[in-house]
């Protein structure tokens, strides 16, 4: 009898059990997340394992919808349009950013997981994805812009890529470089405006003002404009082969020691290591060359907000999420380990974790964040408004070309350009 | 008794879905319908939204015709040079040669008529995507590109093809040939084998030449075909989006390959200006429909048969 009674209770507990684990199962709450970039994926199923695994919290379940870059942009339009069939996460492009930050914005505020922690970040990126003091979206890298100089190649000319300190020190040093080998010391992209942007922006001009104000035919723009025309005049720079940074033309050209520099985002990085592969040992980075004439160290390049749907029934949970992903130690040391990105949290850097040898150690062979540390203070903003994507379209299809390509006279093609913008605003 | 029952009957057909003056328009509603809903809708709707500043969805104001004004940007008028330019070569070289091709298959004179036939078809089968990348890597800007290895061995200077405007139509305009000349064969063919052959069986009795019989016996011959095959093609051709994105991927260094259906999609998606983007789409419209009508006037499309 007594066995009976132990094992009817055994059969209770073992039942309870199971239907508590059911039940806790059953529990998780379920987000969507909408993304163009895979490497996202890869950070937000990393950091939800972690997330997953502490019992305080309330577990999740993500359904992660990856899409193309412009089908992704285009269905978040129209669910917009639509007032239903929002995710509740879902990335933005920098550049797109601007269009839902308009009368009706449906993205949720993320200040009180952004405030707190202000001074520990990257305040200027987090700039882009604002309006009247509400932080709309999260950035998973500073994309800050530096040199990339394939060292080998200038040390065989005789240069030290270490003492290049200004633009016109580099100008110099590219001269050198052209008489030795015969070769050009850097690319500018004429079909996308990876050059002439950073350039610009790192020299202390933009496009718009916050209010719409044309600033493209500024007296900055102009000069470094004109500074880039000499470069191409004088054969030290030419037009990027394919047009752009992200050709396979360029890669191949690049891979086979083209030219002896590229300035690029932080995120270029992993371009050299996966279709570059032949550059191992050879690439190493340094800050960004400064003008005799101010401006500032780096510019901040390329990005992406991630953003939670204020309409969401879990908007909370979702905010709480991507807070963790985005703005902790832990989710910004995983995201350097996964996706090979500089985090926009500054106590990161020096950290153990982040010294820790990976691939981009192992190609670039020096201290990357060293590197980066020392622009880290001196990053511009930049002015992305409503009509950021109608500037940057004049800048890519008229602008690079018409400086690089055709080589016409810099103050024309400011004074046309701005005058262009100018008659796209209302 | 019987008078009464016919005219019955006649009385009831008249009423119903069966009677002879019902029926064309029973037929044509389910056209009518798809008509109304996917080409009429959309045309006012487009209409409506080009004199619209659409800020998000739902929330529009009419402001005249600003987005109209806002047209006249070198983006445009590159856009619509790059369009123009493409068009008439298009039109030239697309009804030209598939002409001739499909003359020399049909003449009996070549051998292996079916093979040729087939082979020209093929690429038509493809997807443009991939023959756009296969076309953009062989006529790539570094001289070790598959088309400048060619020009550099007869002696001559490698070409930038996709950055300047004259060299990347006559790329556009070969990508196209590859593709649709084997459609267009086809149409010929179809219209060269209802010809008649008396016909040219007379015309060498009056003593016709090749030449003579060609322009005089064939073309007259195959006018409707020619008709609808420049028509086609002028659409096309203004229309013309997925090989100049297969080929620039959407960067338009200088508009050399950015066609004003581009431009319409990057205003729309990437500005999301989808005021100014109605208002391209309308230009594009009344842009075609004028330079349809002239053709088909000139071609004498509107005269009667007998006349």
């Amino acid at each position: 009898m007594k066995k009976i009674v132990a094992l009817l209770l055994a059969l209770t507990l073992v039942l309870c059990s199971v239907s508590a684990v059911v039940a806790e199962a059953a529990e998780p709450v379920k987000l969507t997340f909408w993304t163009f970039q895979d490497l996202h994926i890869n950070l937000y199923q990393a950091m939800l394992d972690k997330w997953n695994a502490d019992p305080a919290r309330t577990p999740l379940e993500i359904d992660f919808q990856p899409y193309p870059f412009e089908d992704m942009h285009t269905m978040l339009n129209m669910a917009i349009d639509a007032g239903e069939g929002l995710p509740d996460i879902v990335d933005i492009e920098i550049g797109k950013f601007a269009n839902y930050l308009g009368d009706n914005i449906v993205l949720a505020p993320m200040n009180e997981y952004v405030e707190p922690i202000a001074d520990h970040l990257v305040m200027a990126r987090l700039n882009n994805y604002a309006k009247d003091g509400k932080y709309y979206g999260i950035d998973h890298h500073i994309g800050a812009t530096v040199m990339f100089y394939n060292a080998k190649l200038l040390e065989d000319a005789g240069i030290d890529y270490t003492a290049i300190q200004t633009w016109d020190d580099f100008h110099e040093a590219g001269k050198v470089f052209l008489e030795k080998t015969g070769k050009p010391m850097i690319t500018f992209e004429t079909t996308d405006c990876w050059s002439l942007y950073p350039m610009v922006n790192q020299h202390g001009g933009d496009w718009l003002t916050a209010d719409n104000q044309v600033r493209m035919d500024e007296e900055v723009v102009i000069n470094t404009m004109k500074f880039m025309q000499e470069m191409l005049n004088d054969g030290t720079a030419i037009p990027t082969p394919g047009g752009m940074s992200h050709m396979e033309e360029y890669y191949g050209w690049m891979d086979q020691g083209g030219c002896a520099a590229i300035c690029m985002p932080f995120w270029y990085l992993d371009r050299f290591v996966n279709f570059m592969p032949d550059l191992a040992g050879c690439m190493k980075i340094a800050p960004m060359p400064t003008w005799a004439d101010g401006g500032h160290k780096s510019a901040q390049m390329g990005g992406t907000g991630t953003a939670v749907i204020a309409s969401s029934p879990n908007v909370e949970l979702a905010k709480e999420f991507v807070a963790y992903v985005g703005l902790t130690v832990d989710g910004c040391i995983t995201t350097w380990k996964t996706c090979g990105y500089d985090p926009i949290l500054k106590d990161v850097y020096g950290t153990p974790e982040m010294q820790e040898t990976n691939k981009f150690f192992e190609f670039y062979g020096q201290d990357l964040f060293a590197v980066l540390q020392t622009v880290l203070d001196d990053i511009p903003d930049t002015c992305l408004t409503a009509y950021y994507p109608a500037a940057t379209d004049i800048v890519k299809s008229q602008m690079a070309y018409r400086l690089i390509e055709l080589k016409e006279d810099p103050e024309t093609i400011a004074k046309e350009c701005a005058e262009e913008l100018r008659g796209q605003i209302e | 008794m019987q008078k009464k029952i016919t005219a019955g009957i006649h009385r009831r057909k008249l009423h119903g879905l069966t009677d002879p003056r019902v029926v064309p328009y029973v037929l044509v509603t389910p056209f009518l319908i798809f008509f109304a809903v996917v080409y009429l809708y959309p045309l006012i709707s487009t209409i409506i939204m080009s004199f619209q500043k659409i800020s998000s969805g739902r929330n529009t104001t009419f402001i005249g015709f600003k987005n109209y004004a806002r047209l006249n940007t070198r983006d445009f008028w590159m856009a619509l040079q790059t369009t123009g330019r493409y068009a008439v070569w298009d039109v030239i070289v697309l009804t030209i040669v598939p002409l001739l091709i499909a003359t020399v298959l049909n003449s009996g004179l070549a051998k292996g008529t079916n093979f040729f036939k087939s082979l020209f078809f093929i690429p038509s089968l493809t997807s443009i995507i991939v023959a756009g990348i296969v076309f953009r890597l062989a006529f790539g800007t570094l001289e070790t590109a598959t088309a400048n290895r060619v020009l550099t061995f007869f002696g001559m200077e490698p070409v930038k093809w996709l950055s300047y405007a004259g060299p990347a139509n006559f790329v556009l305009i070969l990508l196209t040939l590859w593709r649709w000349n084997g459609v267009n064969i086809v149409y010929y063919l179809s219209g060269l084998q209802s010809i008649p052959k008396d016909q040219y069986e007379a015309a060498q009795i009056d003593g016709a030449n090749a030449i003579q019989s060609f322009l005089h016996v064939t073309l007259p011959g195959l006018k409707p075909v020619l008709i609808y095959v420049i028509t086609i093609t002028v659409l096309g051709g203004f229309s013309m989006f997925t090989e100049s994105v297969a080929l620039w991927q959407q960067k338009n260094g200088g508009g050399v390959g950015r066609t004003i259906v581009g431009y319409m999609y990057m205003v729309g998606f990437d500005r999301n200006d989808f005021g100014m983007a109605s208002a391209i789409g309308i230009v594009l419209l009344l842009l075609v429909l004028v330079v349809n009508l002239i053709q088909l006037i000139l071609m004498g499309f509107f005269k009667k048969e007998d006349q």
